[in-house]
């Protein structure tokens, strides 16, 4: 999946943005790849993560099959770590965000005395990224850029309403519902924390930001 | 979801809809649990392949749009030095694409010598891998997104990437470009000029930490 890659912002926007993720290559190393996925996330959960997350089983935000009408005015987010890397269950890819370069190049540092032989990636501003990966006593293997969006660009949302969709590269935060929370933050329907948790319920594989999305809703409602 | 009797909840909203007032519920539930996804059949569960990130695709294994890159190039040696691969995502950000979009590109990046990633979910809806043509009972399927990937020599990237510019302004959707390489002893890496100099500017991507092992 490329869903990390294509993010909106400028190279500032990107300071508490730092996505580590470990993924097995199909058919080669992916024996035994779960118990190791199982270890990078309980690693993870010693950084200070904001979210975590697996592509097949779902992240620590999750939506709930079991509501009733008090959700409305009293919502408890429950955030089990726990389930998240007991969920694990095929190779597939975990993924762990994290809000500062201190806490990223620990995780790493970590990572490479484990030695669980995936492939390991950050996805960050590209200066941000290879200063981590130096941090930890790494140099970077391979690199992929985005080049930004190309075609029919005026389908596309505006700035604001852009950061915050694309934090879900797979698209499962429409610009429309992106655009109505920003209208409620704005408007002291939602607090800028409650809309980004809600954001961050649709993005089932964990590499949405809350804590960038956060700074985002409240920097729109500051200049609205 | 909520489980509510959906008689109820109607009630309740010709009530406060009387009195000019409506609820302000979480944007995120279903009072009555009344959405569920309905099964689908060839060729419009297409649609839940390219769309679904929980949906595995069958021709990769791999969730999501179903390609490594080189996210495991440190495994696979997929790109090597002097190499780059190309990711051209069709419909991303969540605005969509038809199938037949994307076929515009793949024919004209095969009629430039392109040859297309065998493992990718792309190329395996192609019929002819040679012009890039896919199926034609999937070309009017619309999804969310899809990924093209190849690779050239470093050297051809300028022409690559103002073909898929030119071609990209007659398709009916945005696309989202990626590329990468192998860097290296020194983390340096040769596209940095390339693109400089082709006037792309780039702040985001993916690191590969060379972690990955056989």
């Amino acid at each position: 999946m490329t869903n990390t890659l294509h993010r909106y912002g400028s190279a500032d926007s990107f300071n508490d943005d730092f996505i580590v993720f470990a993924i097995p290559a199909r058919g080669i190393n992916d024996a035994n790849a779960v118990e190791k996925q199982r270890r990078f996330l309980e690693i993870a959960r010693k950084h200070n993560p904001v979210n975590i997350g697996d592509a097949s089983h779902g992240a620590l935000f999750q939506s709930s099959k079991n509501l009733n009408p008090a959700v409305h005015w009293r919502r408890k987010e429950q955030r089990d770590l726990e389930s998240v890397v007991n969920c694990v269950s095929c190779p597939t890819t975990v993924s762990a965000v994290f809000d500062n370069a201190d806490d990223t190049v620990a995780f790493v540092k970590e990572l490479k005395q484990a030695d669980l032989g995936l492939s390991i990636n950050i996805s960050a501003s590209l200066d941000k990224a290879q200063e981590c990966a130096r941090r930890a006593g790494l140099e970077r293997h391979s690199v992929e850029y985005s080049l930004g969006f190309i075609g029919q660009t005026d389908r596309i949302a505006d700035r604001q309403v852009l950061e915050i969709a694309t934090m879900c590269g797979h698209g499962m935060l429409s610009f429309s519902f992106v655009r109505k929370l920003l209208e409620w933050v704005k408007q002291g329907r939602r607090s800028p924390e409650q809309a980004s948790v809600t954001l961050a319920r649709f993005c089932s594989c964990g590499i949405f930001n809350p804590t960038r999305a956060c700074r985002l809703l409240e920097e729109a409602k500051k200049h609205s | 979801m909520e489980k509510l009797n959906p008689t109820l909840v109607r009630g309740i909203r010709r009530v406060l809809k009387a009195f000019r007032l409506r609820f302000d519920p979480e944007p995120d539930v279903c009072p009555t649990s009344a959405i569920t996804p309905d099964e689908l059949s060839w060729p419009r569960v297409v649609r839940r392949a390219f769309s679904d990130p929980i949906v595995t695709h069958e021709s990769t294994g791999v969730h999501g749009r179903g390609t490594e890159e080189v996210k495991t190039n440190d495994v696979t040696n997929r790109i090597g030095i002097g190499e780059v691969g190309y990711v051209i995502e069709f419909g991303r950000p969540t605005v969509g694409v038809r199938f037949r979009d994307i076929e515009k590109m793949t024919g004209a990046l095969a009629a430039i010598g392109i040859e297309f990633e065998p493992k990718n979910p792309v190329t395996h809806m192609m019929t002819d891998q040679k012009t890039g043509k896919l199926r034609d009972d999937i070309l009017n399927e619309k999804i969310l997104s899809a990924i093209v990937e190849f690779k050239t020599r470093i050297e051809n990237v300028p022409v690559v990437l103002n073909r898929v510019k030119e071609v990209s302004t007659t398709l009916d959707t945005v696309v989202a470009v990626g590329v990468s390489t192998r860097c290296g002893e020194n983390g340096d890496s040769a596209l940095d000029d390339v693109l400089s100099e082709e006037g792309f500017s780039f702040v985001r991507g993916k690191t590969n930490l060379g972690l990955g092992k056989l």
